[in-house]
């Protein structure tokens, strides 16, 4: 198997990173790829509509927010941490957002994203300087940031939002392609661009790959894990709005509820190892997808909901099989 | 000597906490020490306490279990489907059929070795599947032959409720076979570090597959009481109970890498999350919004603080 070799050096020593970005792309995504595409040329002939325009776009419109989340749970991941908190953080942002909307699309916006990045912050500044486990801090960000959302909504109430700009984020088109879709995508080329063509992207697998010797080459380890987990803030609440603006409402209870459990099985699925020190963007994007087709053509054949978390597991677990490392 | 003091806060830091929110308790609210109260506190938690147990011997090895939420609603909804053909069967096909599911996670984890984090994560998703699709996602009454679950759920032994009964015992065997037993070293030192455990030539892989059906065997407990509690199996039961069950384990001071901490600690941990949020009921003002709020805060608080004590210790 030849993708697994690809993981040894990276994880032995952050000085092969480079070399392991190089190797990543004939890796486990492609596995990943050939999956989609099987799936989506079996659905096509099996499954009645599925292969209609309006379906494929639908696809795509439900999957940019677990896109959004899984980009950043991929950074995240990538440095050797988890981010359990962004269906809560996405929660707190459409919550946000829902509050302040009558002072300004803006100002209500741009105040839901500071407050998901701040948790984000949080999230960081405890992992990065009091070395705490990332699963136990965003954990404890999990619990408080539901609770935090709800106390935002009126102690618990469901806030309608009727302001036409933001509605824009979560039903507006731009020709064919739905807004939320391009955003996806752009988060998507920047988090590229980052991890490829830049010295954080390089300190992201490096911090991941073995954290000590990337402190003592120089690496800035800690500002590299805040930076992730900010990141990771960030984009949950960029998903948190678009579904706030999708429901026409905040719900409090319902925004991003599991949402962590979909962005980390797309990360795997796509081929990013749990133990960090690799990272890549395009396998997320894939293992959303194969997700999504998934979950659509269930529905669409009628299904019942439970069969598709039984064979949403399998996968999972088959992916993670497949990518295993190899004990020497 | 400030080095001992150290050490005796982070391994009783939870019990001086525990204490101190029962004497805020007695001191600020007049229904607070009163048997029934304190009963019922012991009442409400005594499930989620069988399933922080088994995340105890999950976690004391290094490993993590998330499926234990979903294994309660499988065990709920087998005991209630089968409880017309009488309540020892619905009792013991309840358990059986989440520690065979936990023995499960266990195989794939010591001997497909996935890690345990997307094991449990796939079985929490699939047992939760599992629990939907047997029920058509309705709940399961239960039959009328069961009157040995509804003691089981609803009676008491001498006063004591017979679910806390089942808790202490629980974690007193829990606590024996961790202290006493050939079993209890083995996983400590699996925690410590597998490697050398395999080295040493210890049954890592068997030991491991144990711990992990034996917390789908508390879950299951926890999930027949549950269902003999509310007179019915629900599919949709449990859901979080994992999140709760982890915060209790930590807060107890059981740490998460593995190797240190106890069912002691455990029960410590559930107790304190159990009395605080009691104190919570009682004051009444606060709402559950607030209540998550505060629940976050404190967990974190309490990691933060171990873990200076902990670095304080290994540096000194």
């Amino acid at each position: 198997m030849a993708q697994s070799l690809g993981l040894e050096p990276a994880r032995r020593a952050p000085a092969a990173a480079p070399a392991s970005l190089r190797r990543h792309l004939p890796g486990p995504q492609y596995a990943a790829l050939g999956a989609l595409v099987v799936l989506v040329v079996a659905n096509a002939v099996f499954t009645p509509h599925f292969a209609s325009t309006s379906n494929l776009w639908n696809v795509l419109l439900q999957v940019s927010t677990v896109v959004l989340a899984a980009v950043g749970m991929t950074l995240v991941i990538a440095t050797g941490g988890i981010d359990l908190s962004v269906g809560s953080v996405m929660a707190c942002a459409g919550a946000v957002a829902a509050v302040l909307l009558e002072r300004g699309t803006v100002l209500a916006v741009i105040a839901a994203l500071a407050v998901a990045t701040l948790i984000g912050v949080v999230n960081g500044t405890l992992i990065a300087t009091m070395r705490v486990q990332p699963i136990v801090v965003t954990l404890a960000t999990l619990i408080a940031g539901r609770g935090i959302a709800q106390v935002i909504s009126h102690d618990g109430e469901l806030v309608t939002i009727s302001d036409p700009a933001f509605m824009q984020l979560g039903r507006g088109y731009a020709g064919p392609v739905p807004v939320q879709v391009l955003i996806a995508l752009a988060a998507v080329a920047v988090a590229l661009f980052l991890l490829r063509s830049t010295p954080f992207g390089r300190y992201v697998l490096a911090a991941g790959g073995n954290p000590a010797a990337a402190r003592l080459a120089g690496v800035p380890v800690p500002r590299t894990i805040m930076t992730v987990y900010a990141a990771s803030g960030l984009l949950a609440g960029i998903a948190g709005l678009i579904v706030a603006s999708r429901l026409g409402a905040s719900d409090a209870a319902k925004i991003g509820q599991n949402m962590e459990l979909d962005a980390i099985a797309a990360v795997v699925v796509g081929g990013t190892a749990l133990s960090g020190g690799r990272a890549t963007i395009v396998g997320t994007v894939i293992g959303a997808l194969i997700m999504q087709v998934i979950a659509t053509s269930f529905n669409m054949l009628l299904v019942p909901y439970a069969w598709s978390l039984a064979l949403k597991a399998a996968i999972i677990l088959v992916a993670v099989y497949l990518q295993r490392p190899r004990r020497v | 000597m400030g080095a001992r003091a150290v050490s005796l806060l982070q391994r009783s830091g939870a019990l001086v906490a525990l204490v101190a929110a029962i004497v805020v308790g007695a001191m600020r609210y007049y229904d607070f020490l009163t048997a029934e109260n304190l009963l019922n506190v012991l009442r409400q938690n005594s499930m989620l306490g069988l399933v922080a147990l088994g995340m105890t011997f999950v976690i004391l090895t290094g490993g993590i279990d998330l499926s234990v939420g979903s294994l309660v609603a499988v065990a709920g909804v087998v005991a209630a489907r089968l409880s017309p053909a009488g309540s020892l069967v619905a009792l013991v096909c309840g358990i059986a059929a989440a520690a065979l599911l936990g023995l499960v996670n266990g195989v794939l984890i010591s001997k497909v070795r996935i890690q345990p984090f997307i094991v449990t994560l796939a079985m929490m998703i699939a047992a939760r599947g599992a629990a939907l699709a047997a029920t058509s996602e309705q709940s399961v009454s239960l039959g009328a032959a069961a009157s040995g679950l509804a003691w089981l759920g609803r009676g008491d032994v001498g006063g004591l409720p017979v679910p806390v009964l089942l808790l202490l015992l629980a974690y007193l065997v829990g606590w024996v076979a961790l202290r006493y037993t050939r079993f209890g070293r083995y996983v400590f030192a699996i925690g410590d570090s597998e490697e050398a455990a395999r080295l040493m030539g210890l049954p890592a892989d068997r030991i491991v597959m144990a711990t992990y059906a034996l917390s789908g065997a508390l879950a299951g407990l926890a999930g027949v009481i549950l269902t003999a509690r509310l007179g019915a199996g629900q599919p949709v039961a449990a859901t979080g109970w994992e999140l709760d069950a982890i915060a209790a384990v930590v807060v107890g001071g059981t740490l998460l890498s593995g190797g240190q901490g106890g069912a002691g600690s455990t029960l410590i941990g559930v107790l304190l999350l159990g009395v605080i949020f009691n104190l919570f009921n009682l004051e009444g003002t606060i709402t559950p919004w607030w209540q998550w709020v505060m629940r976050g805060a404190f967990l974190l608080v309490v990691v933060v603080v171990q873990g200076r004590l902990q670095r304080r210790e290994a540096h000194g």
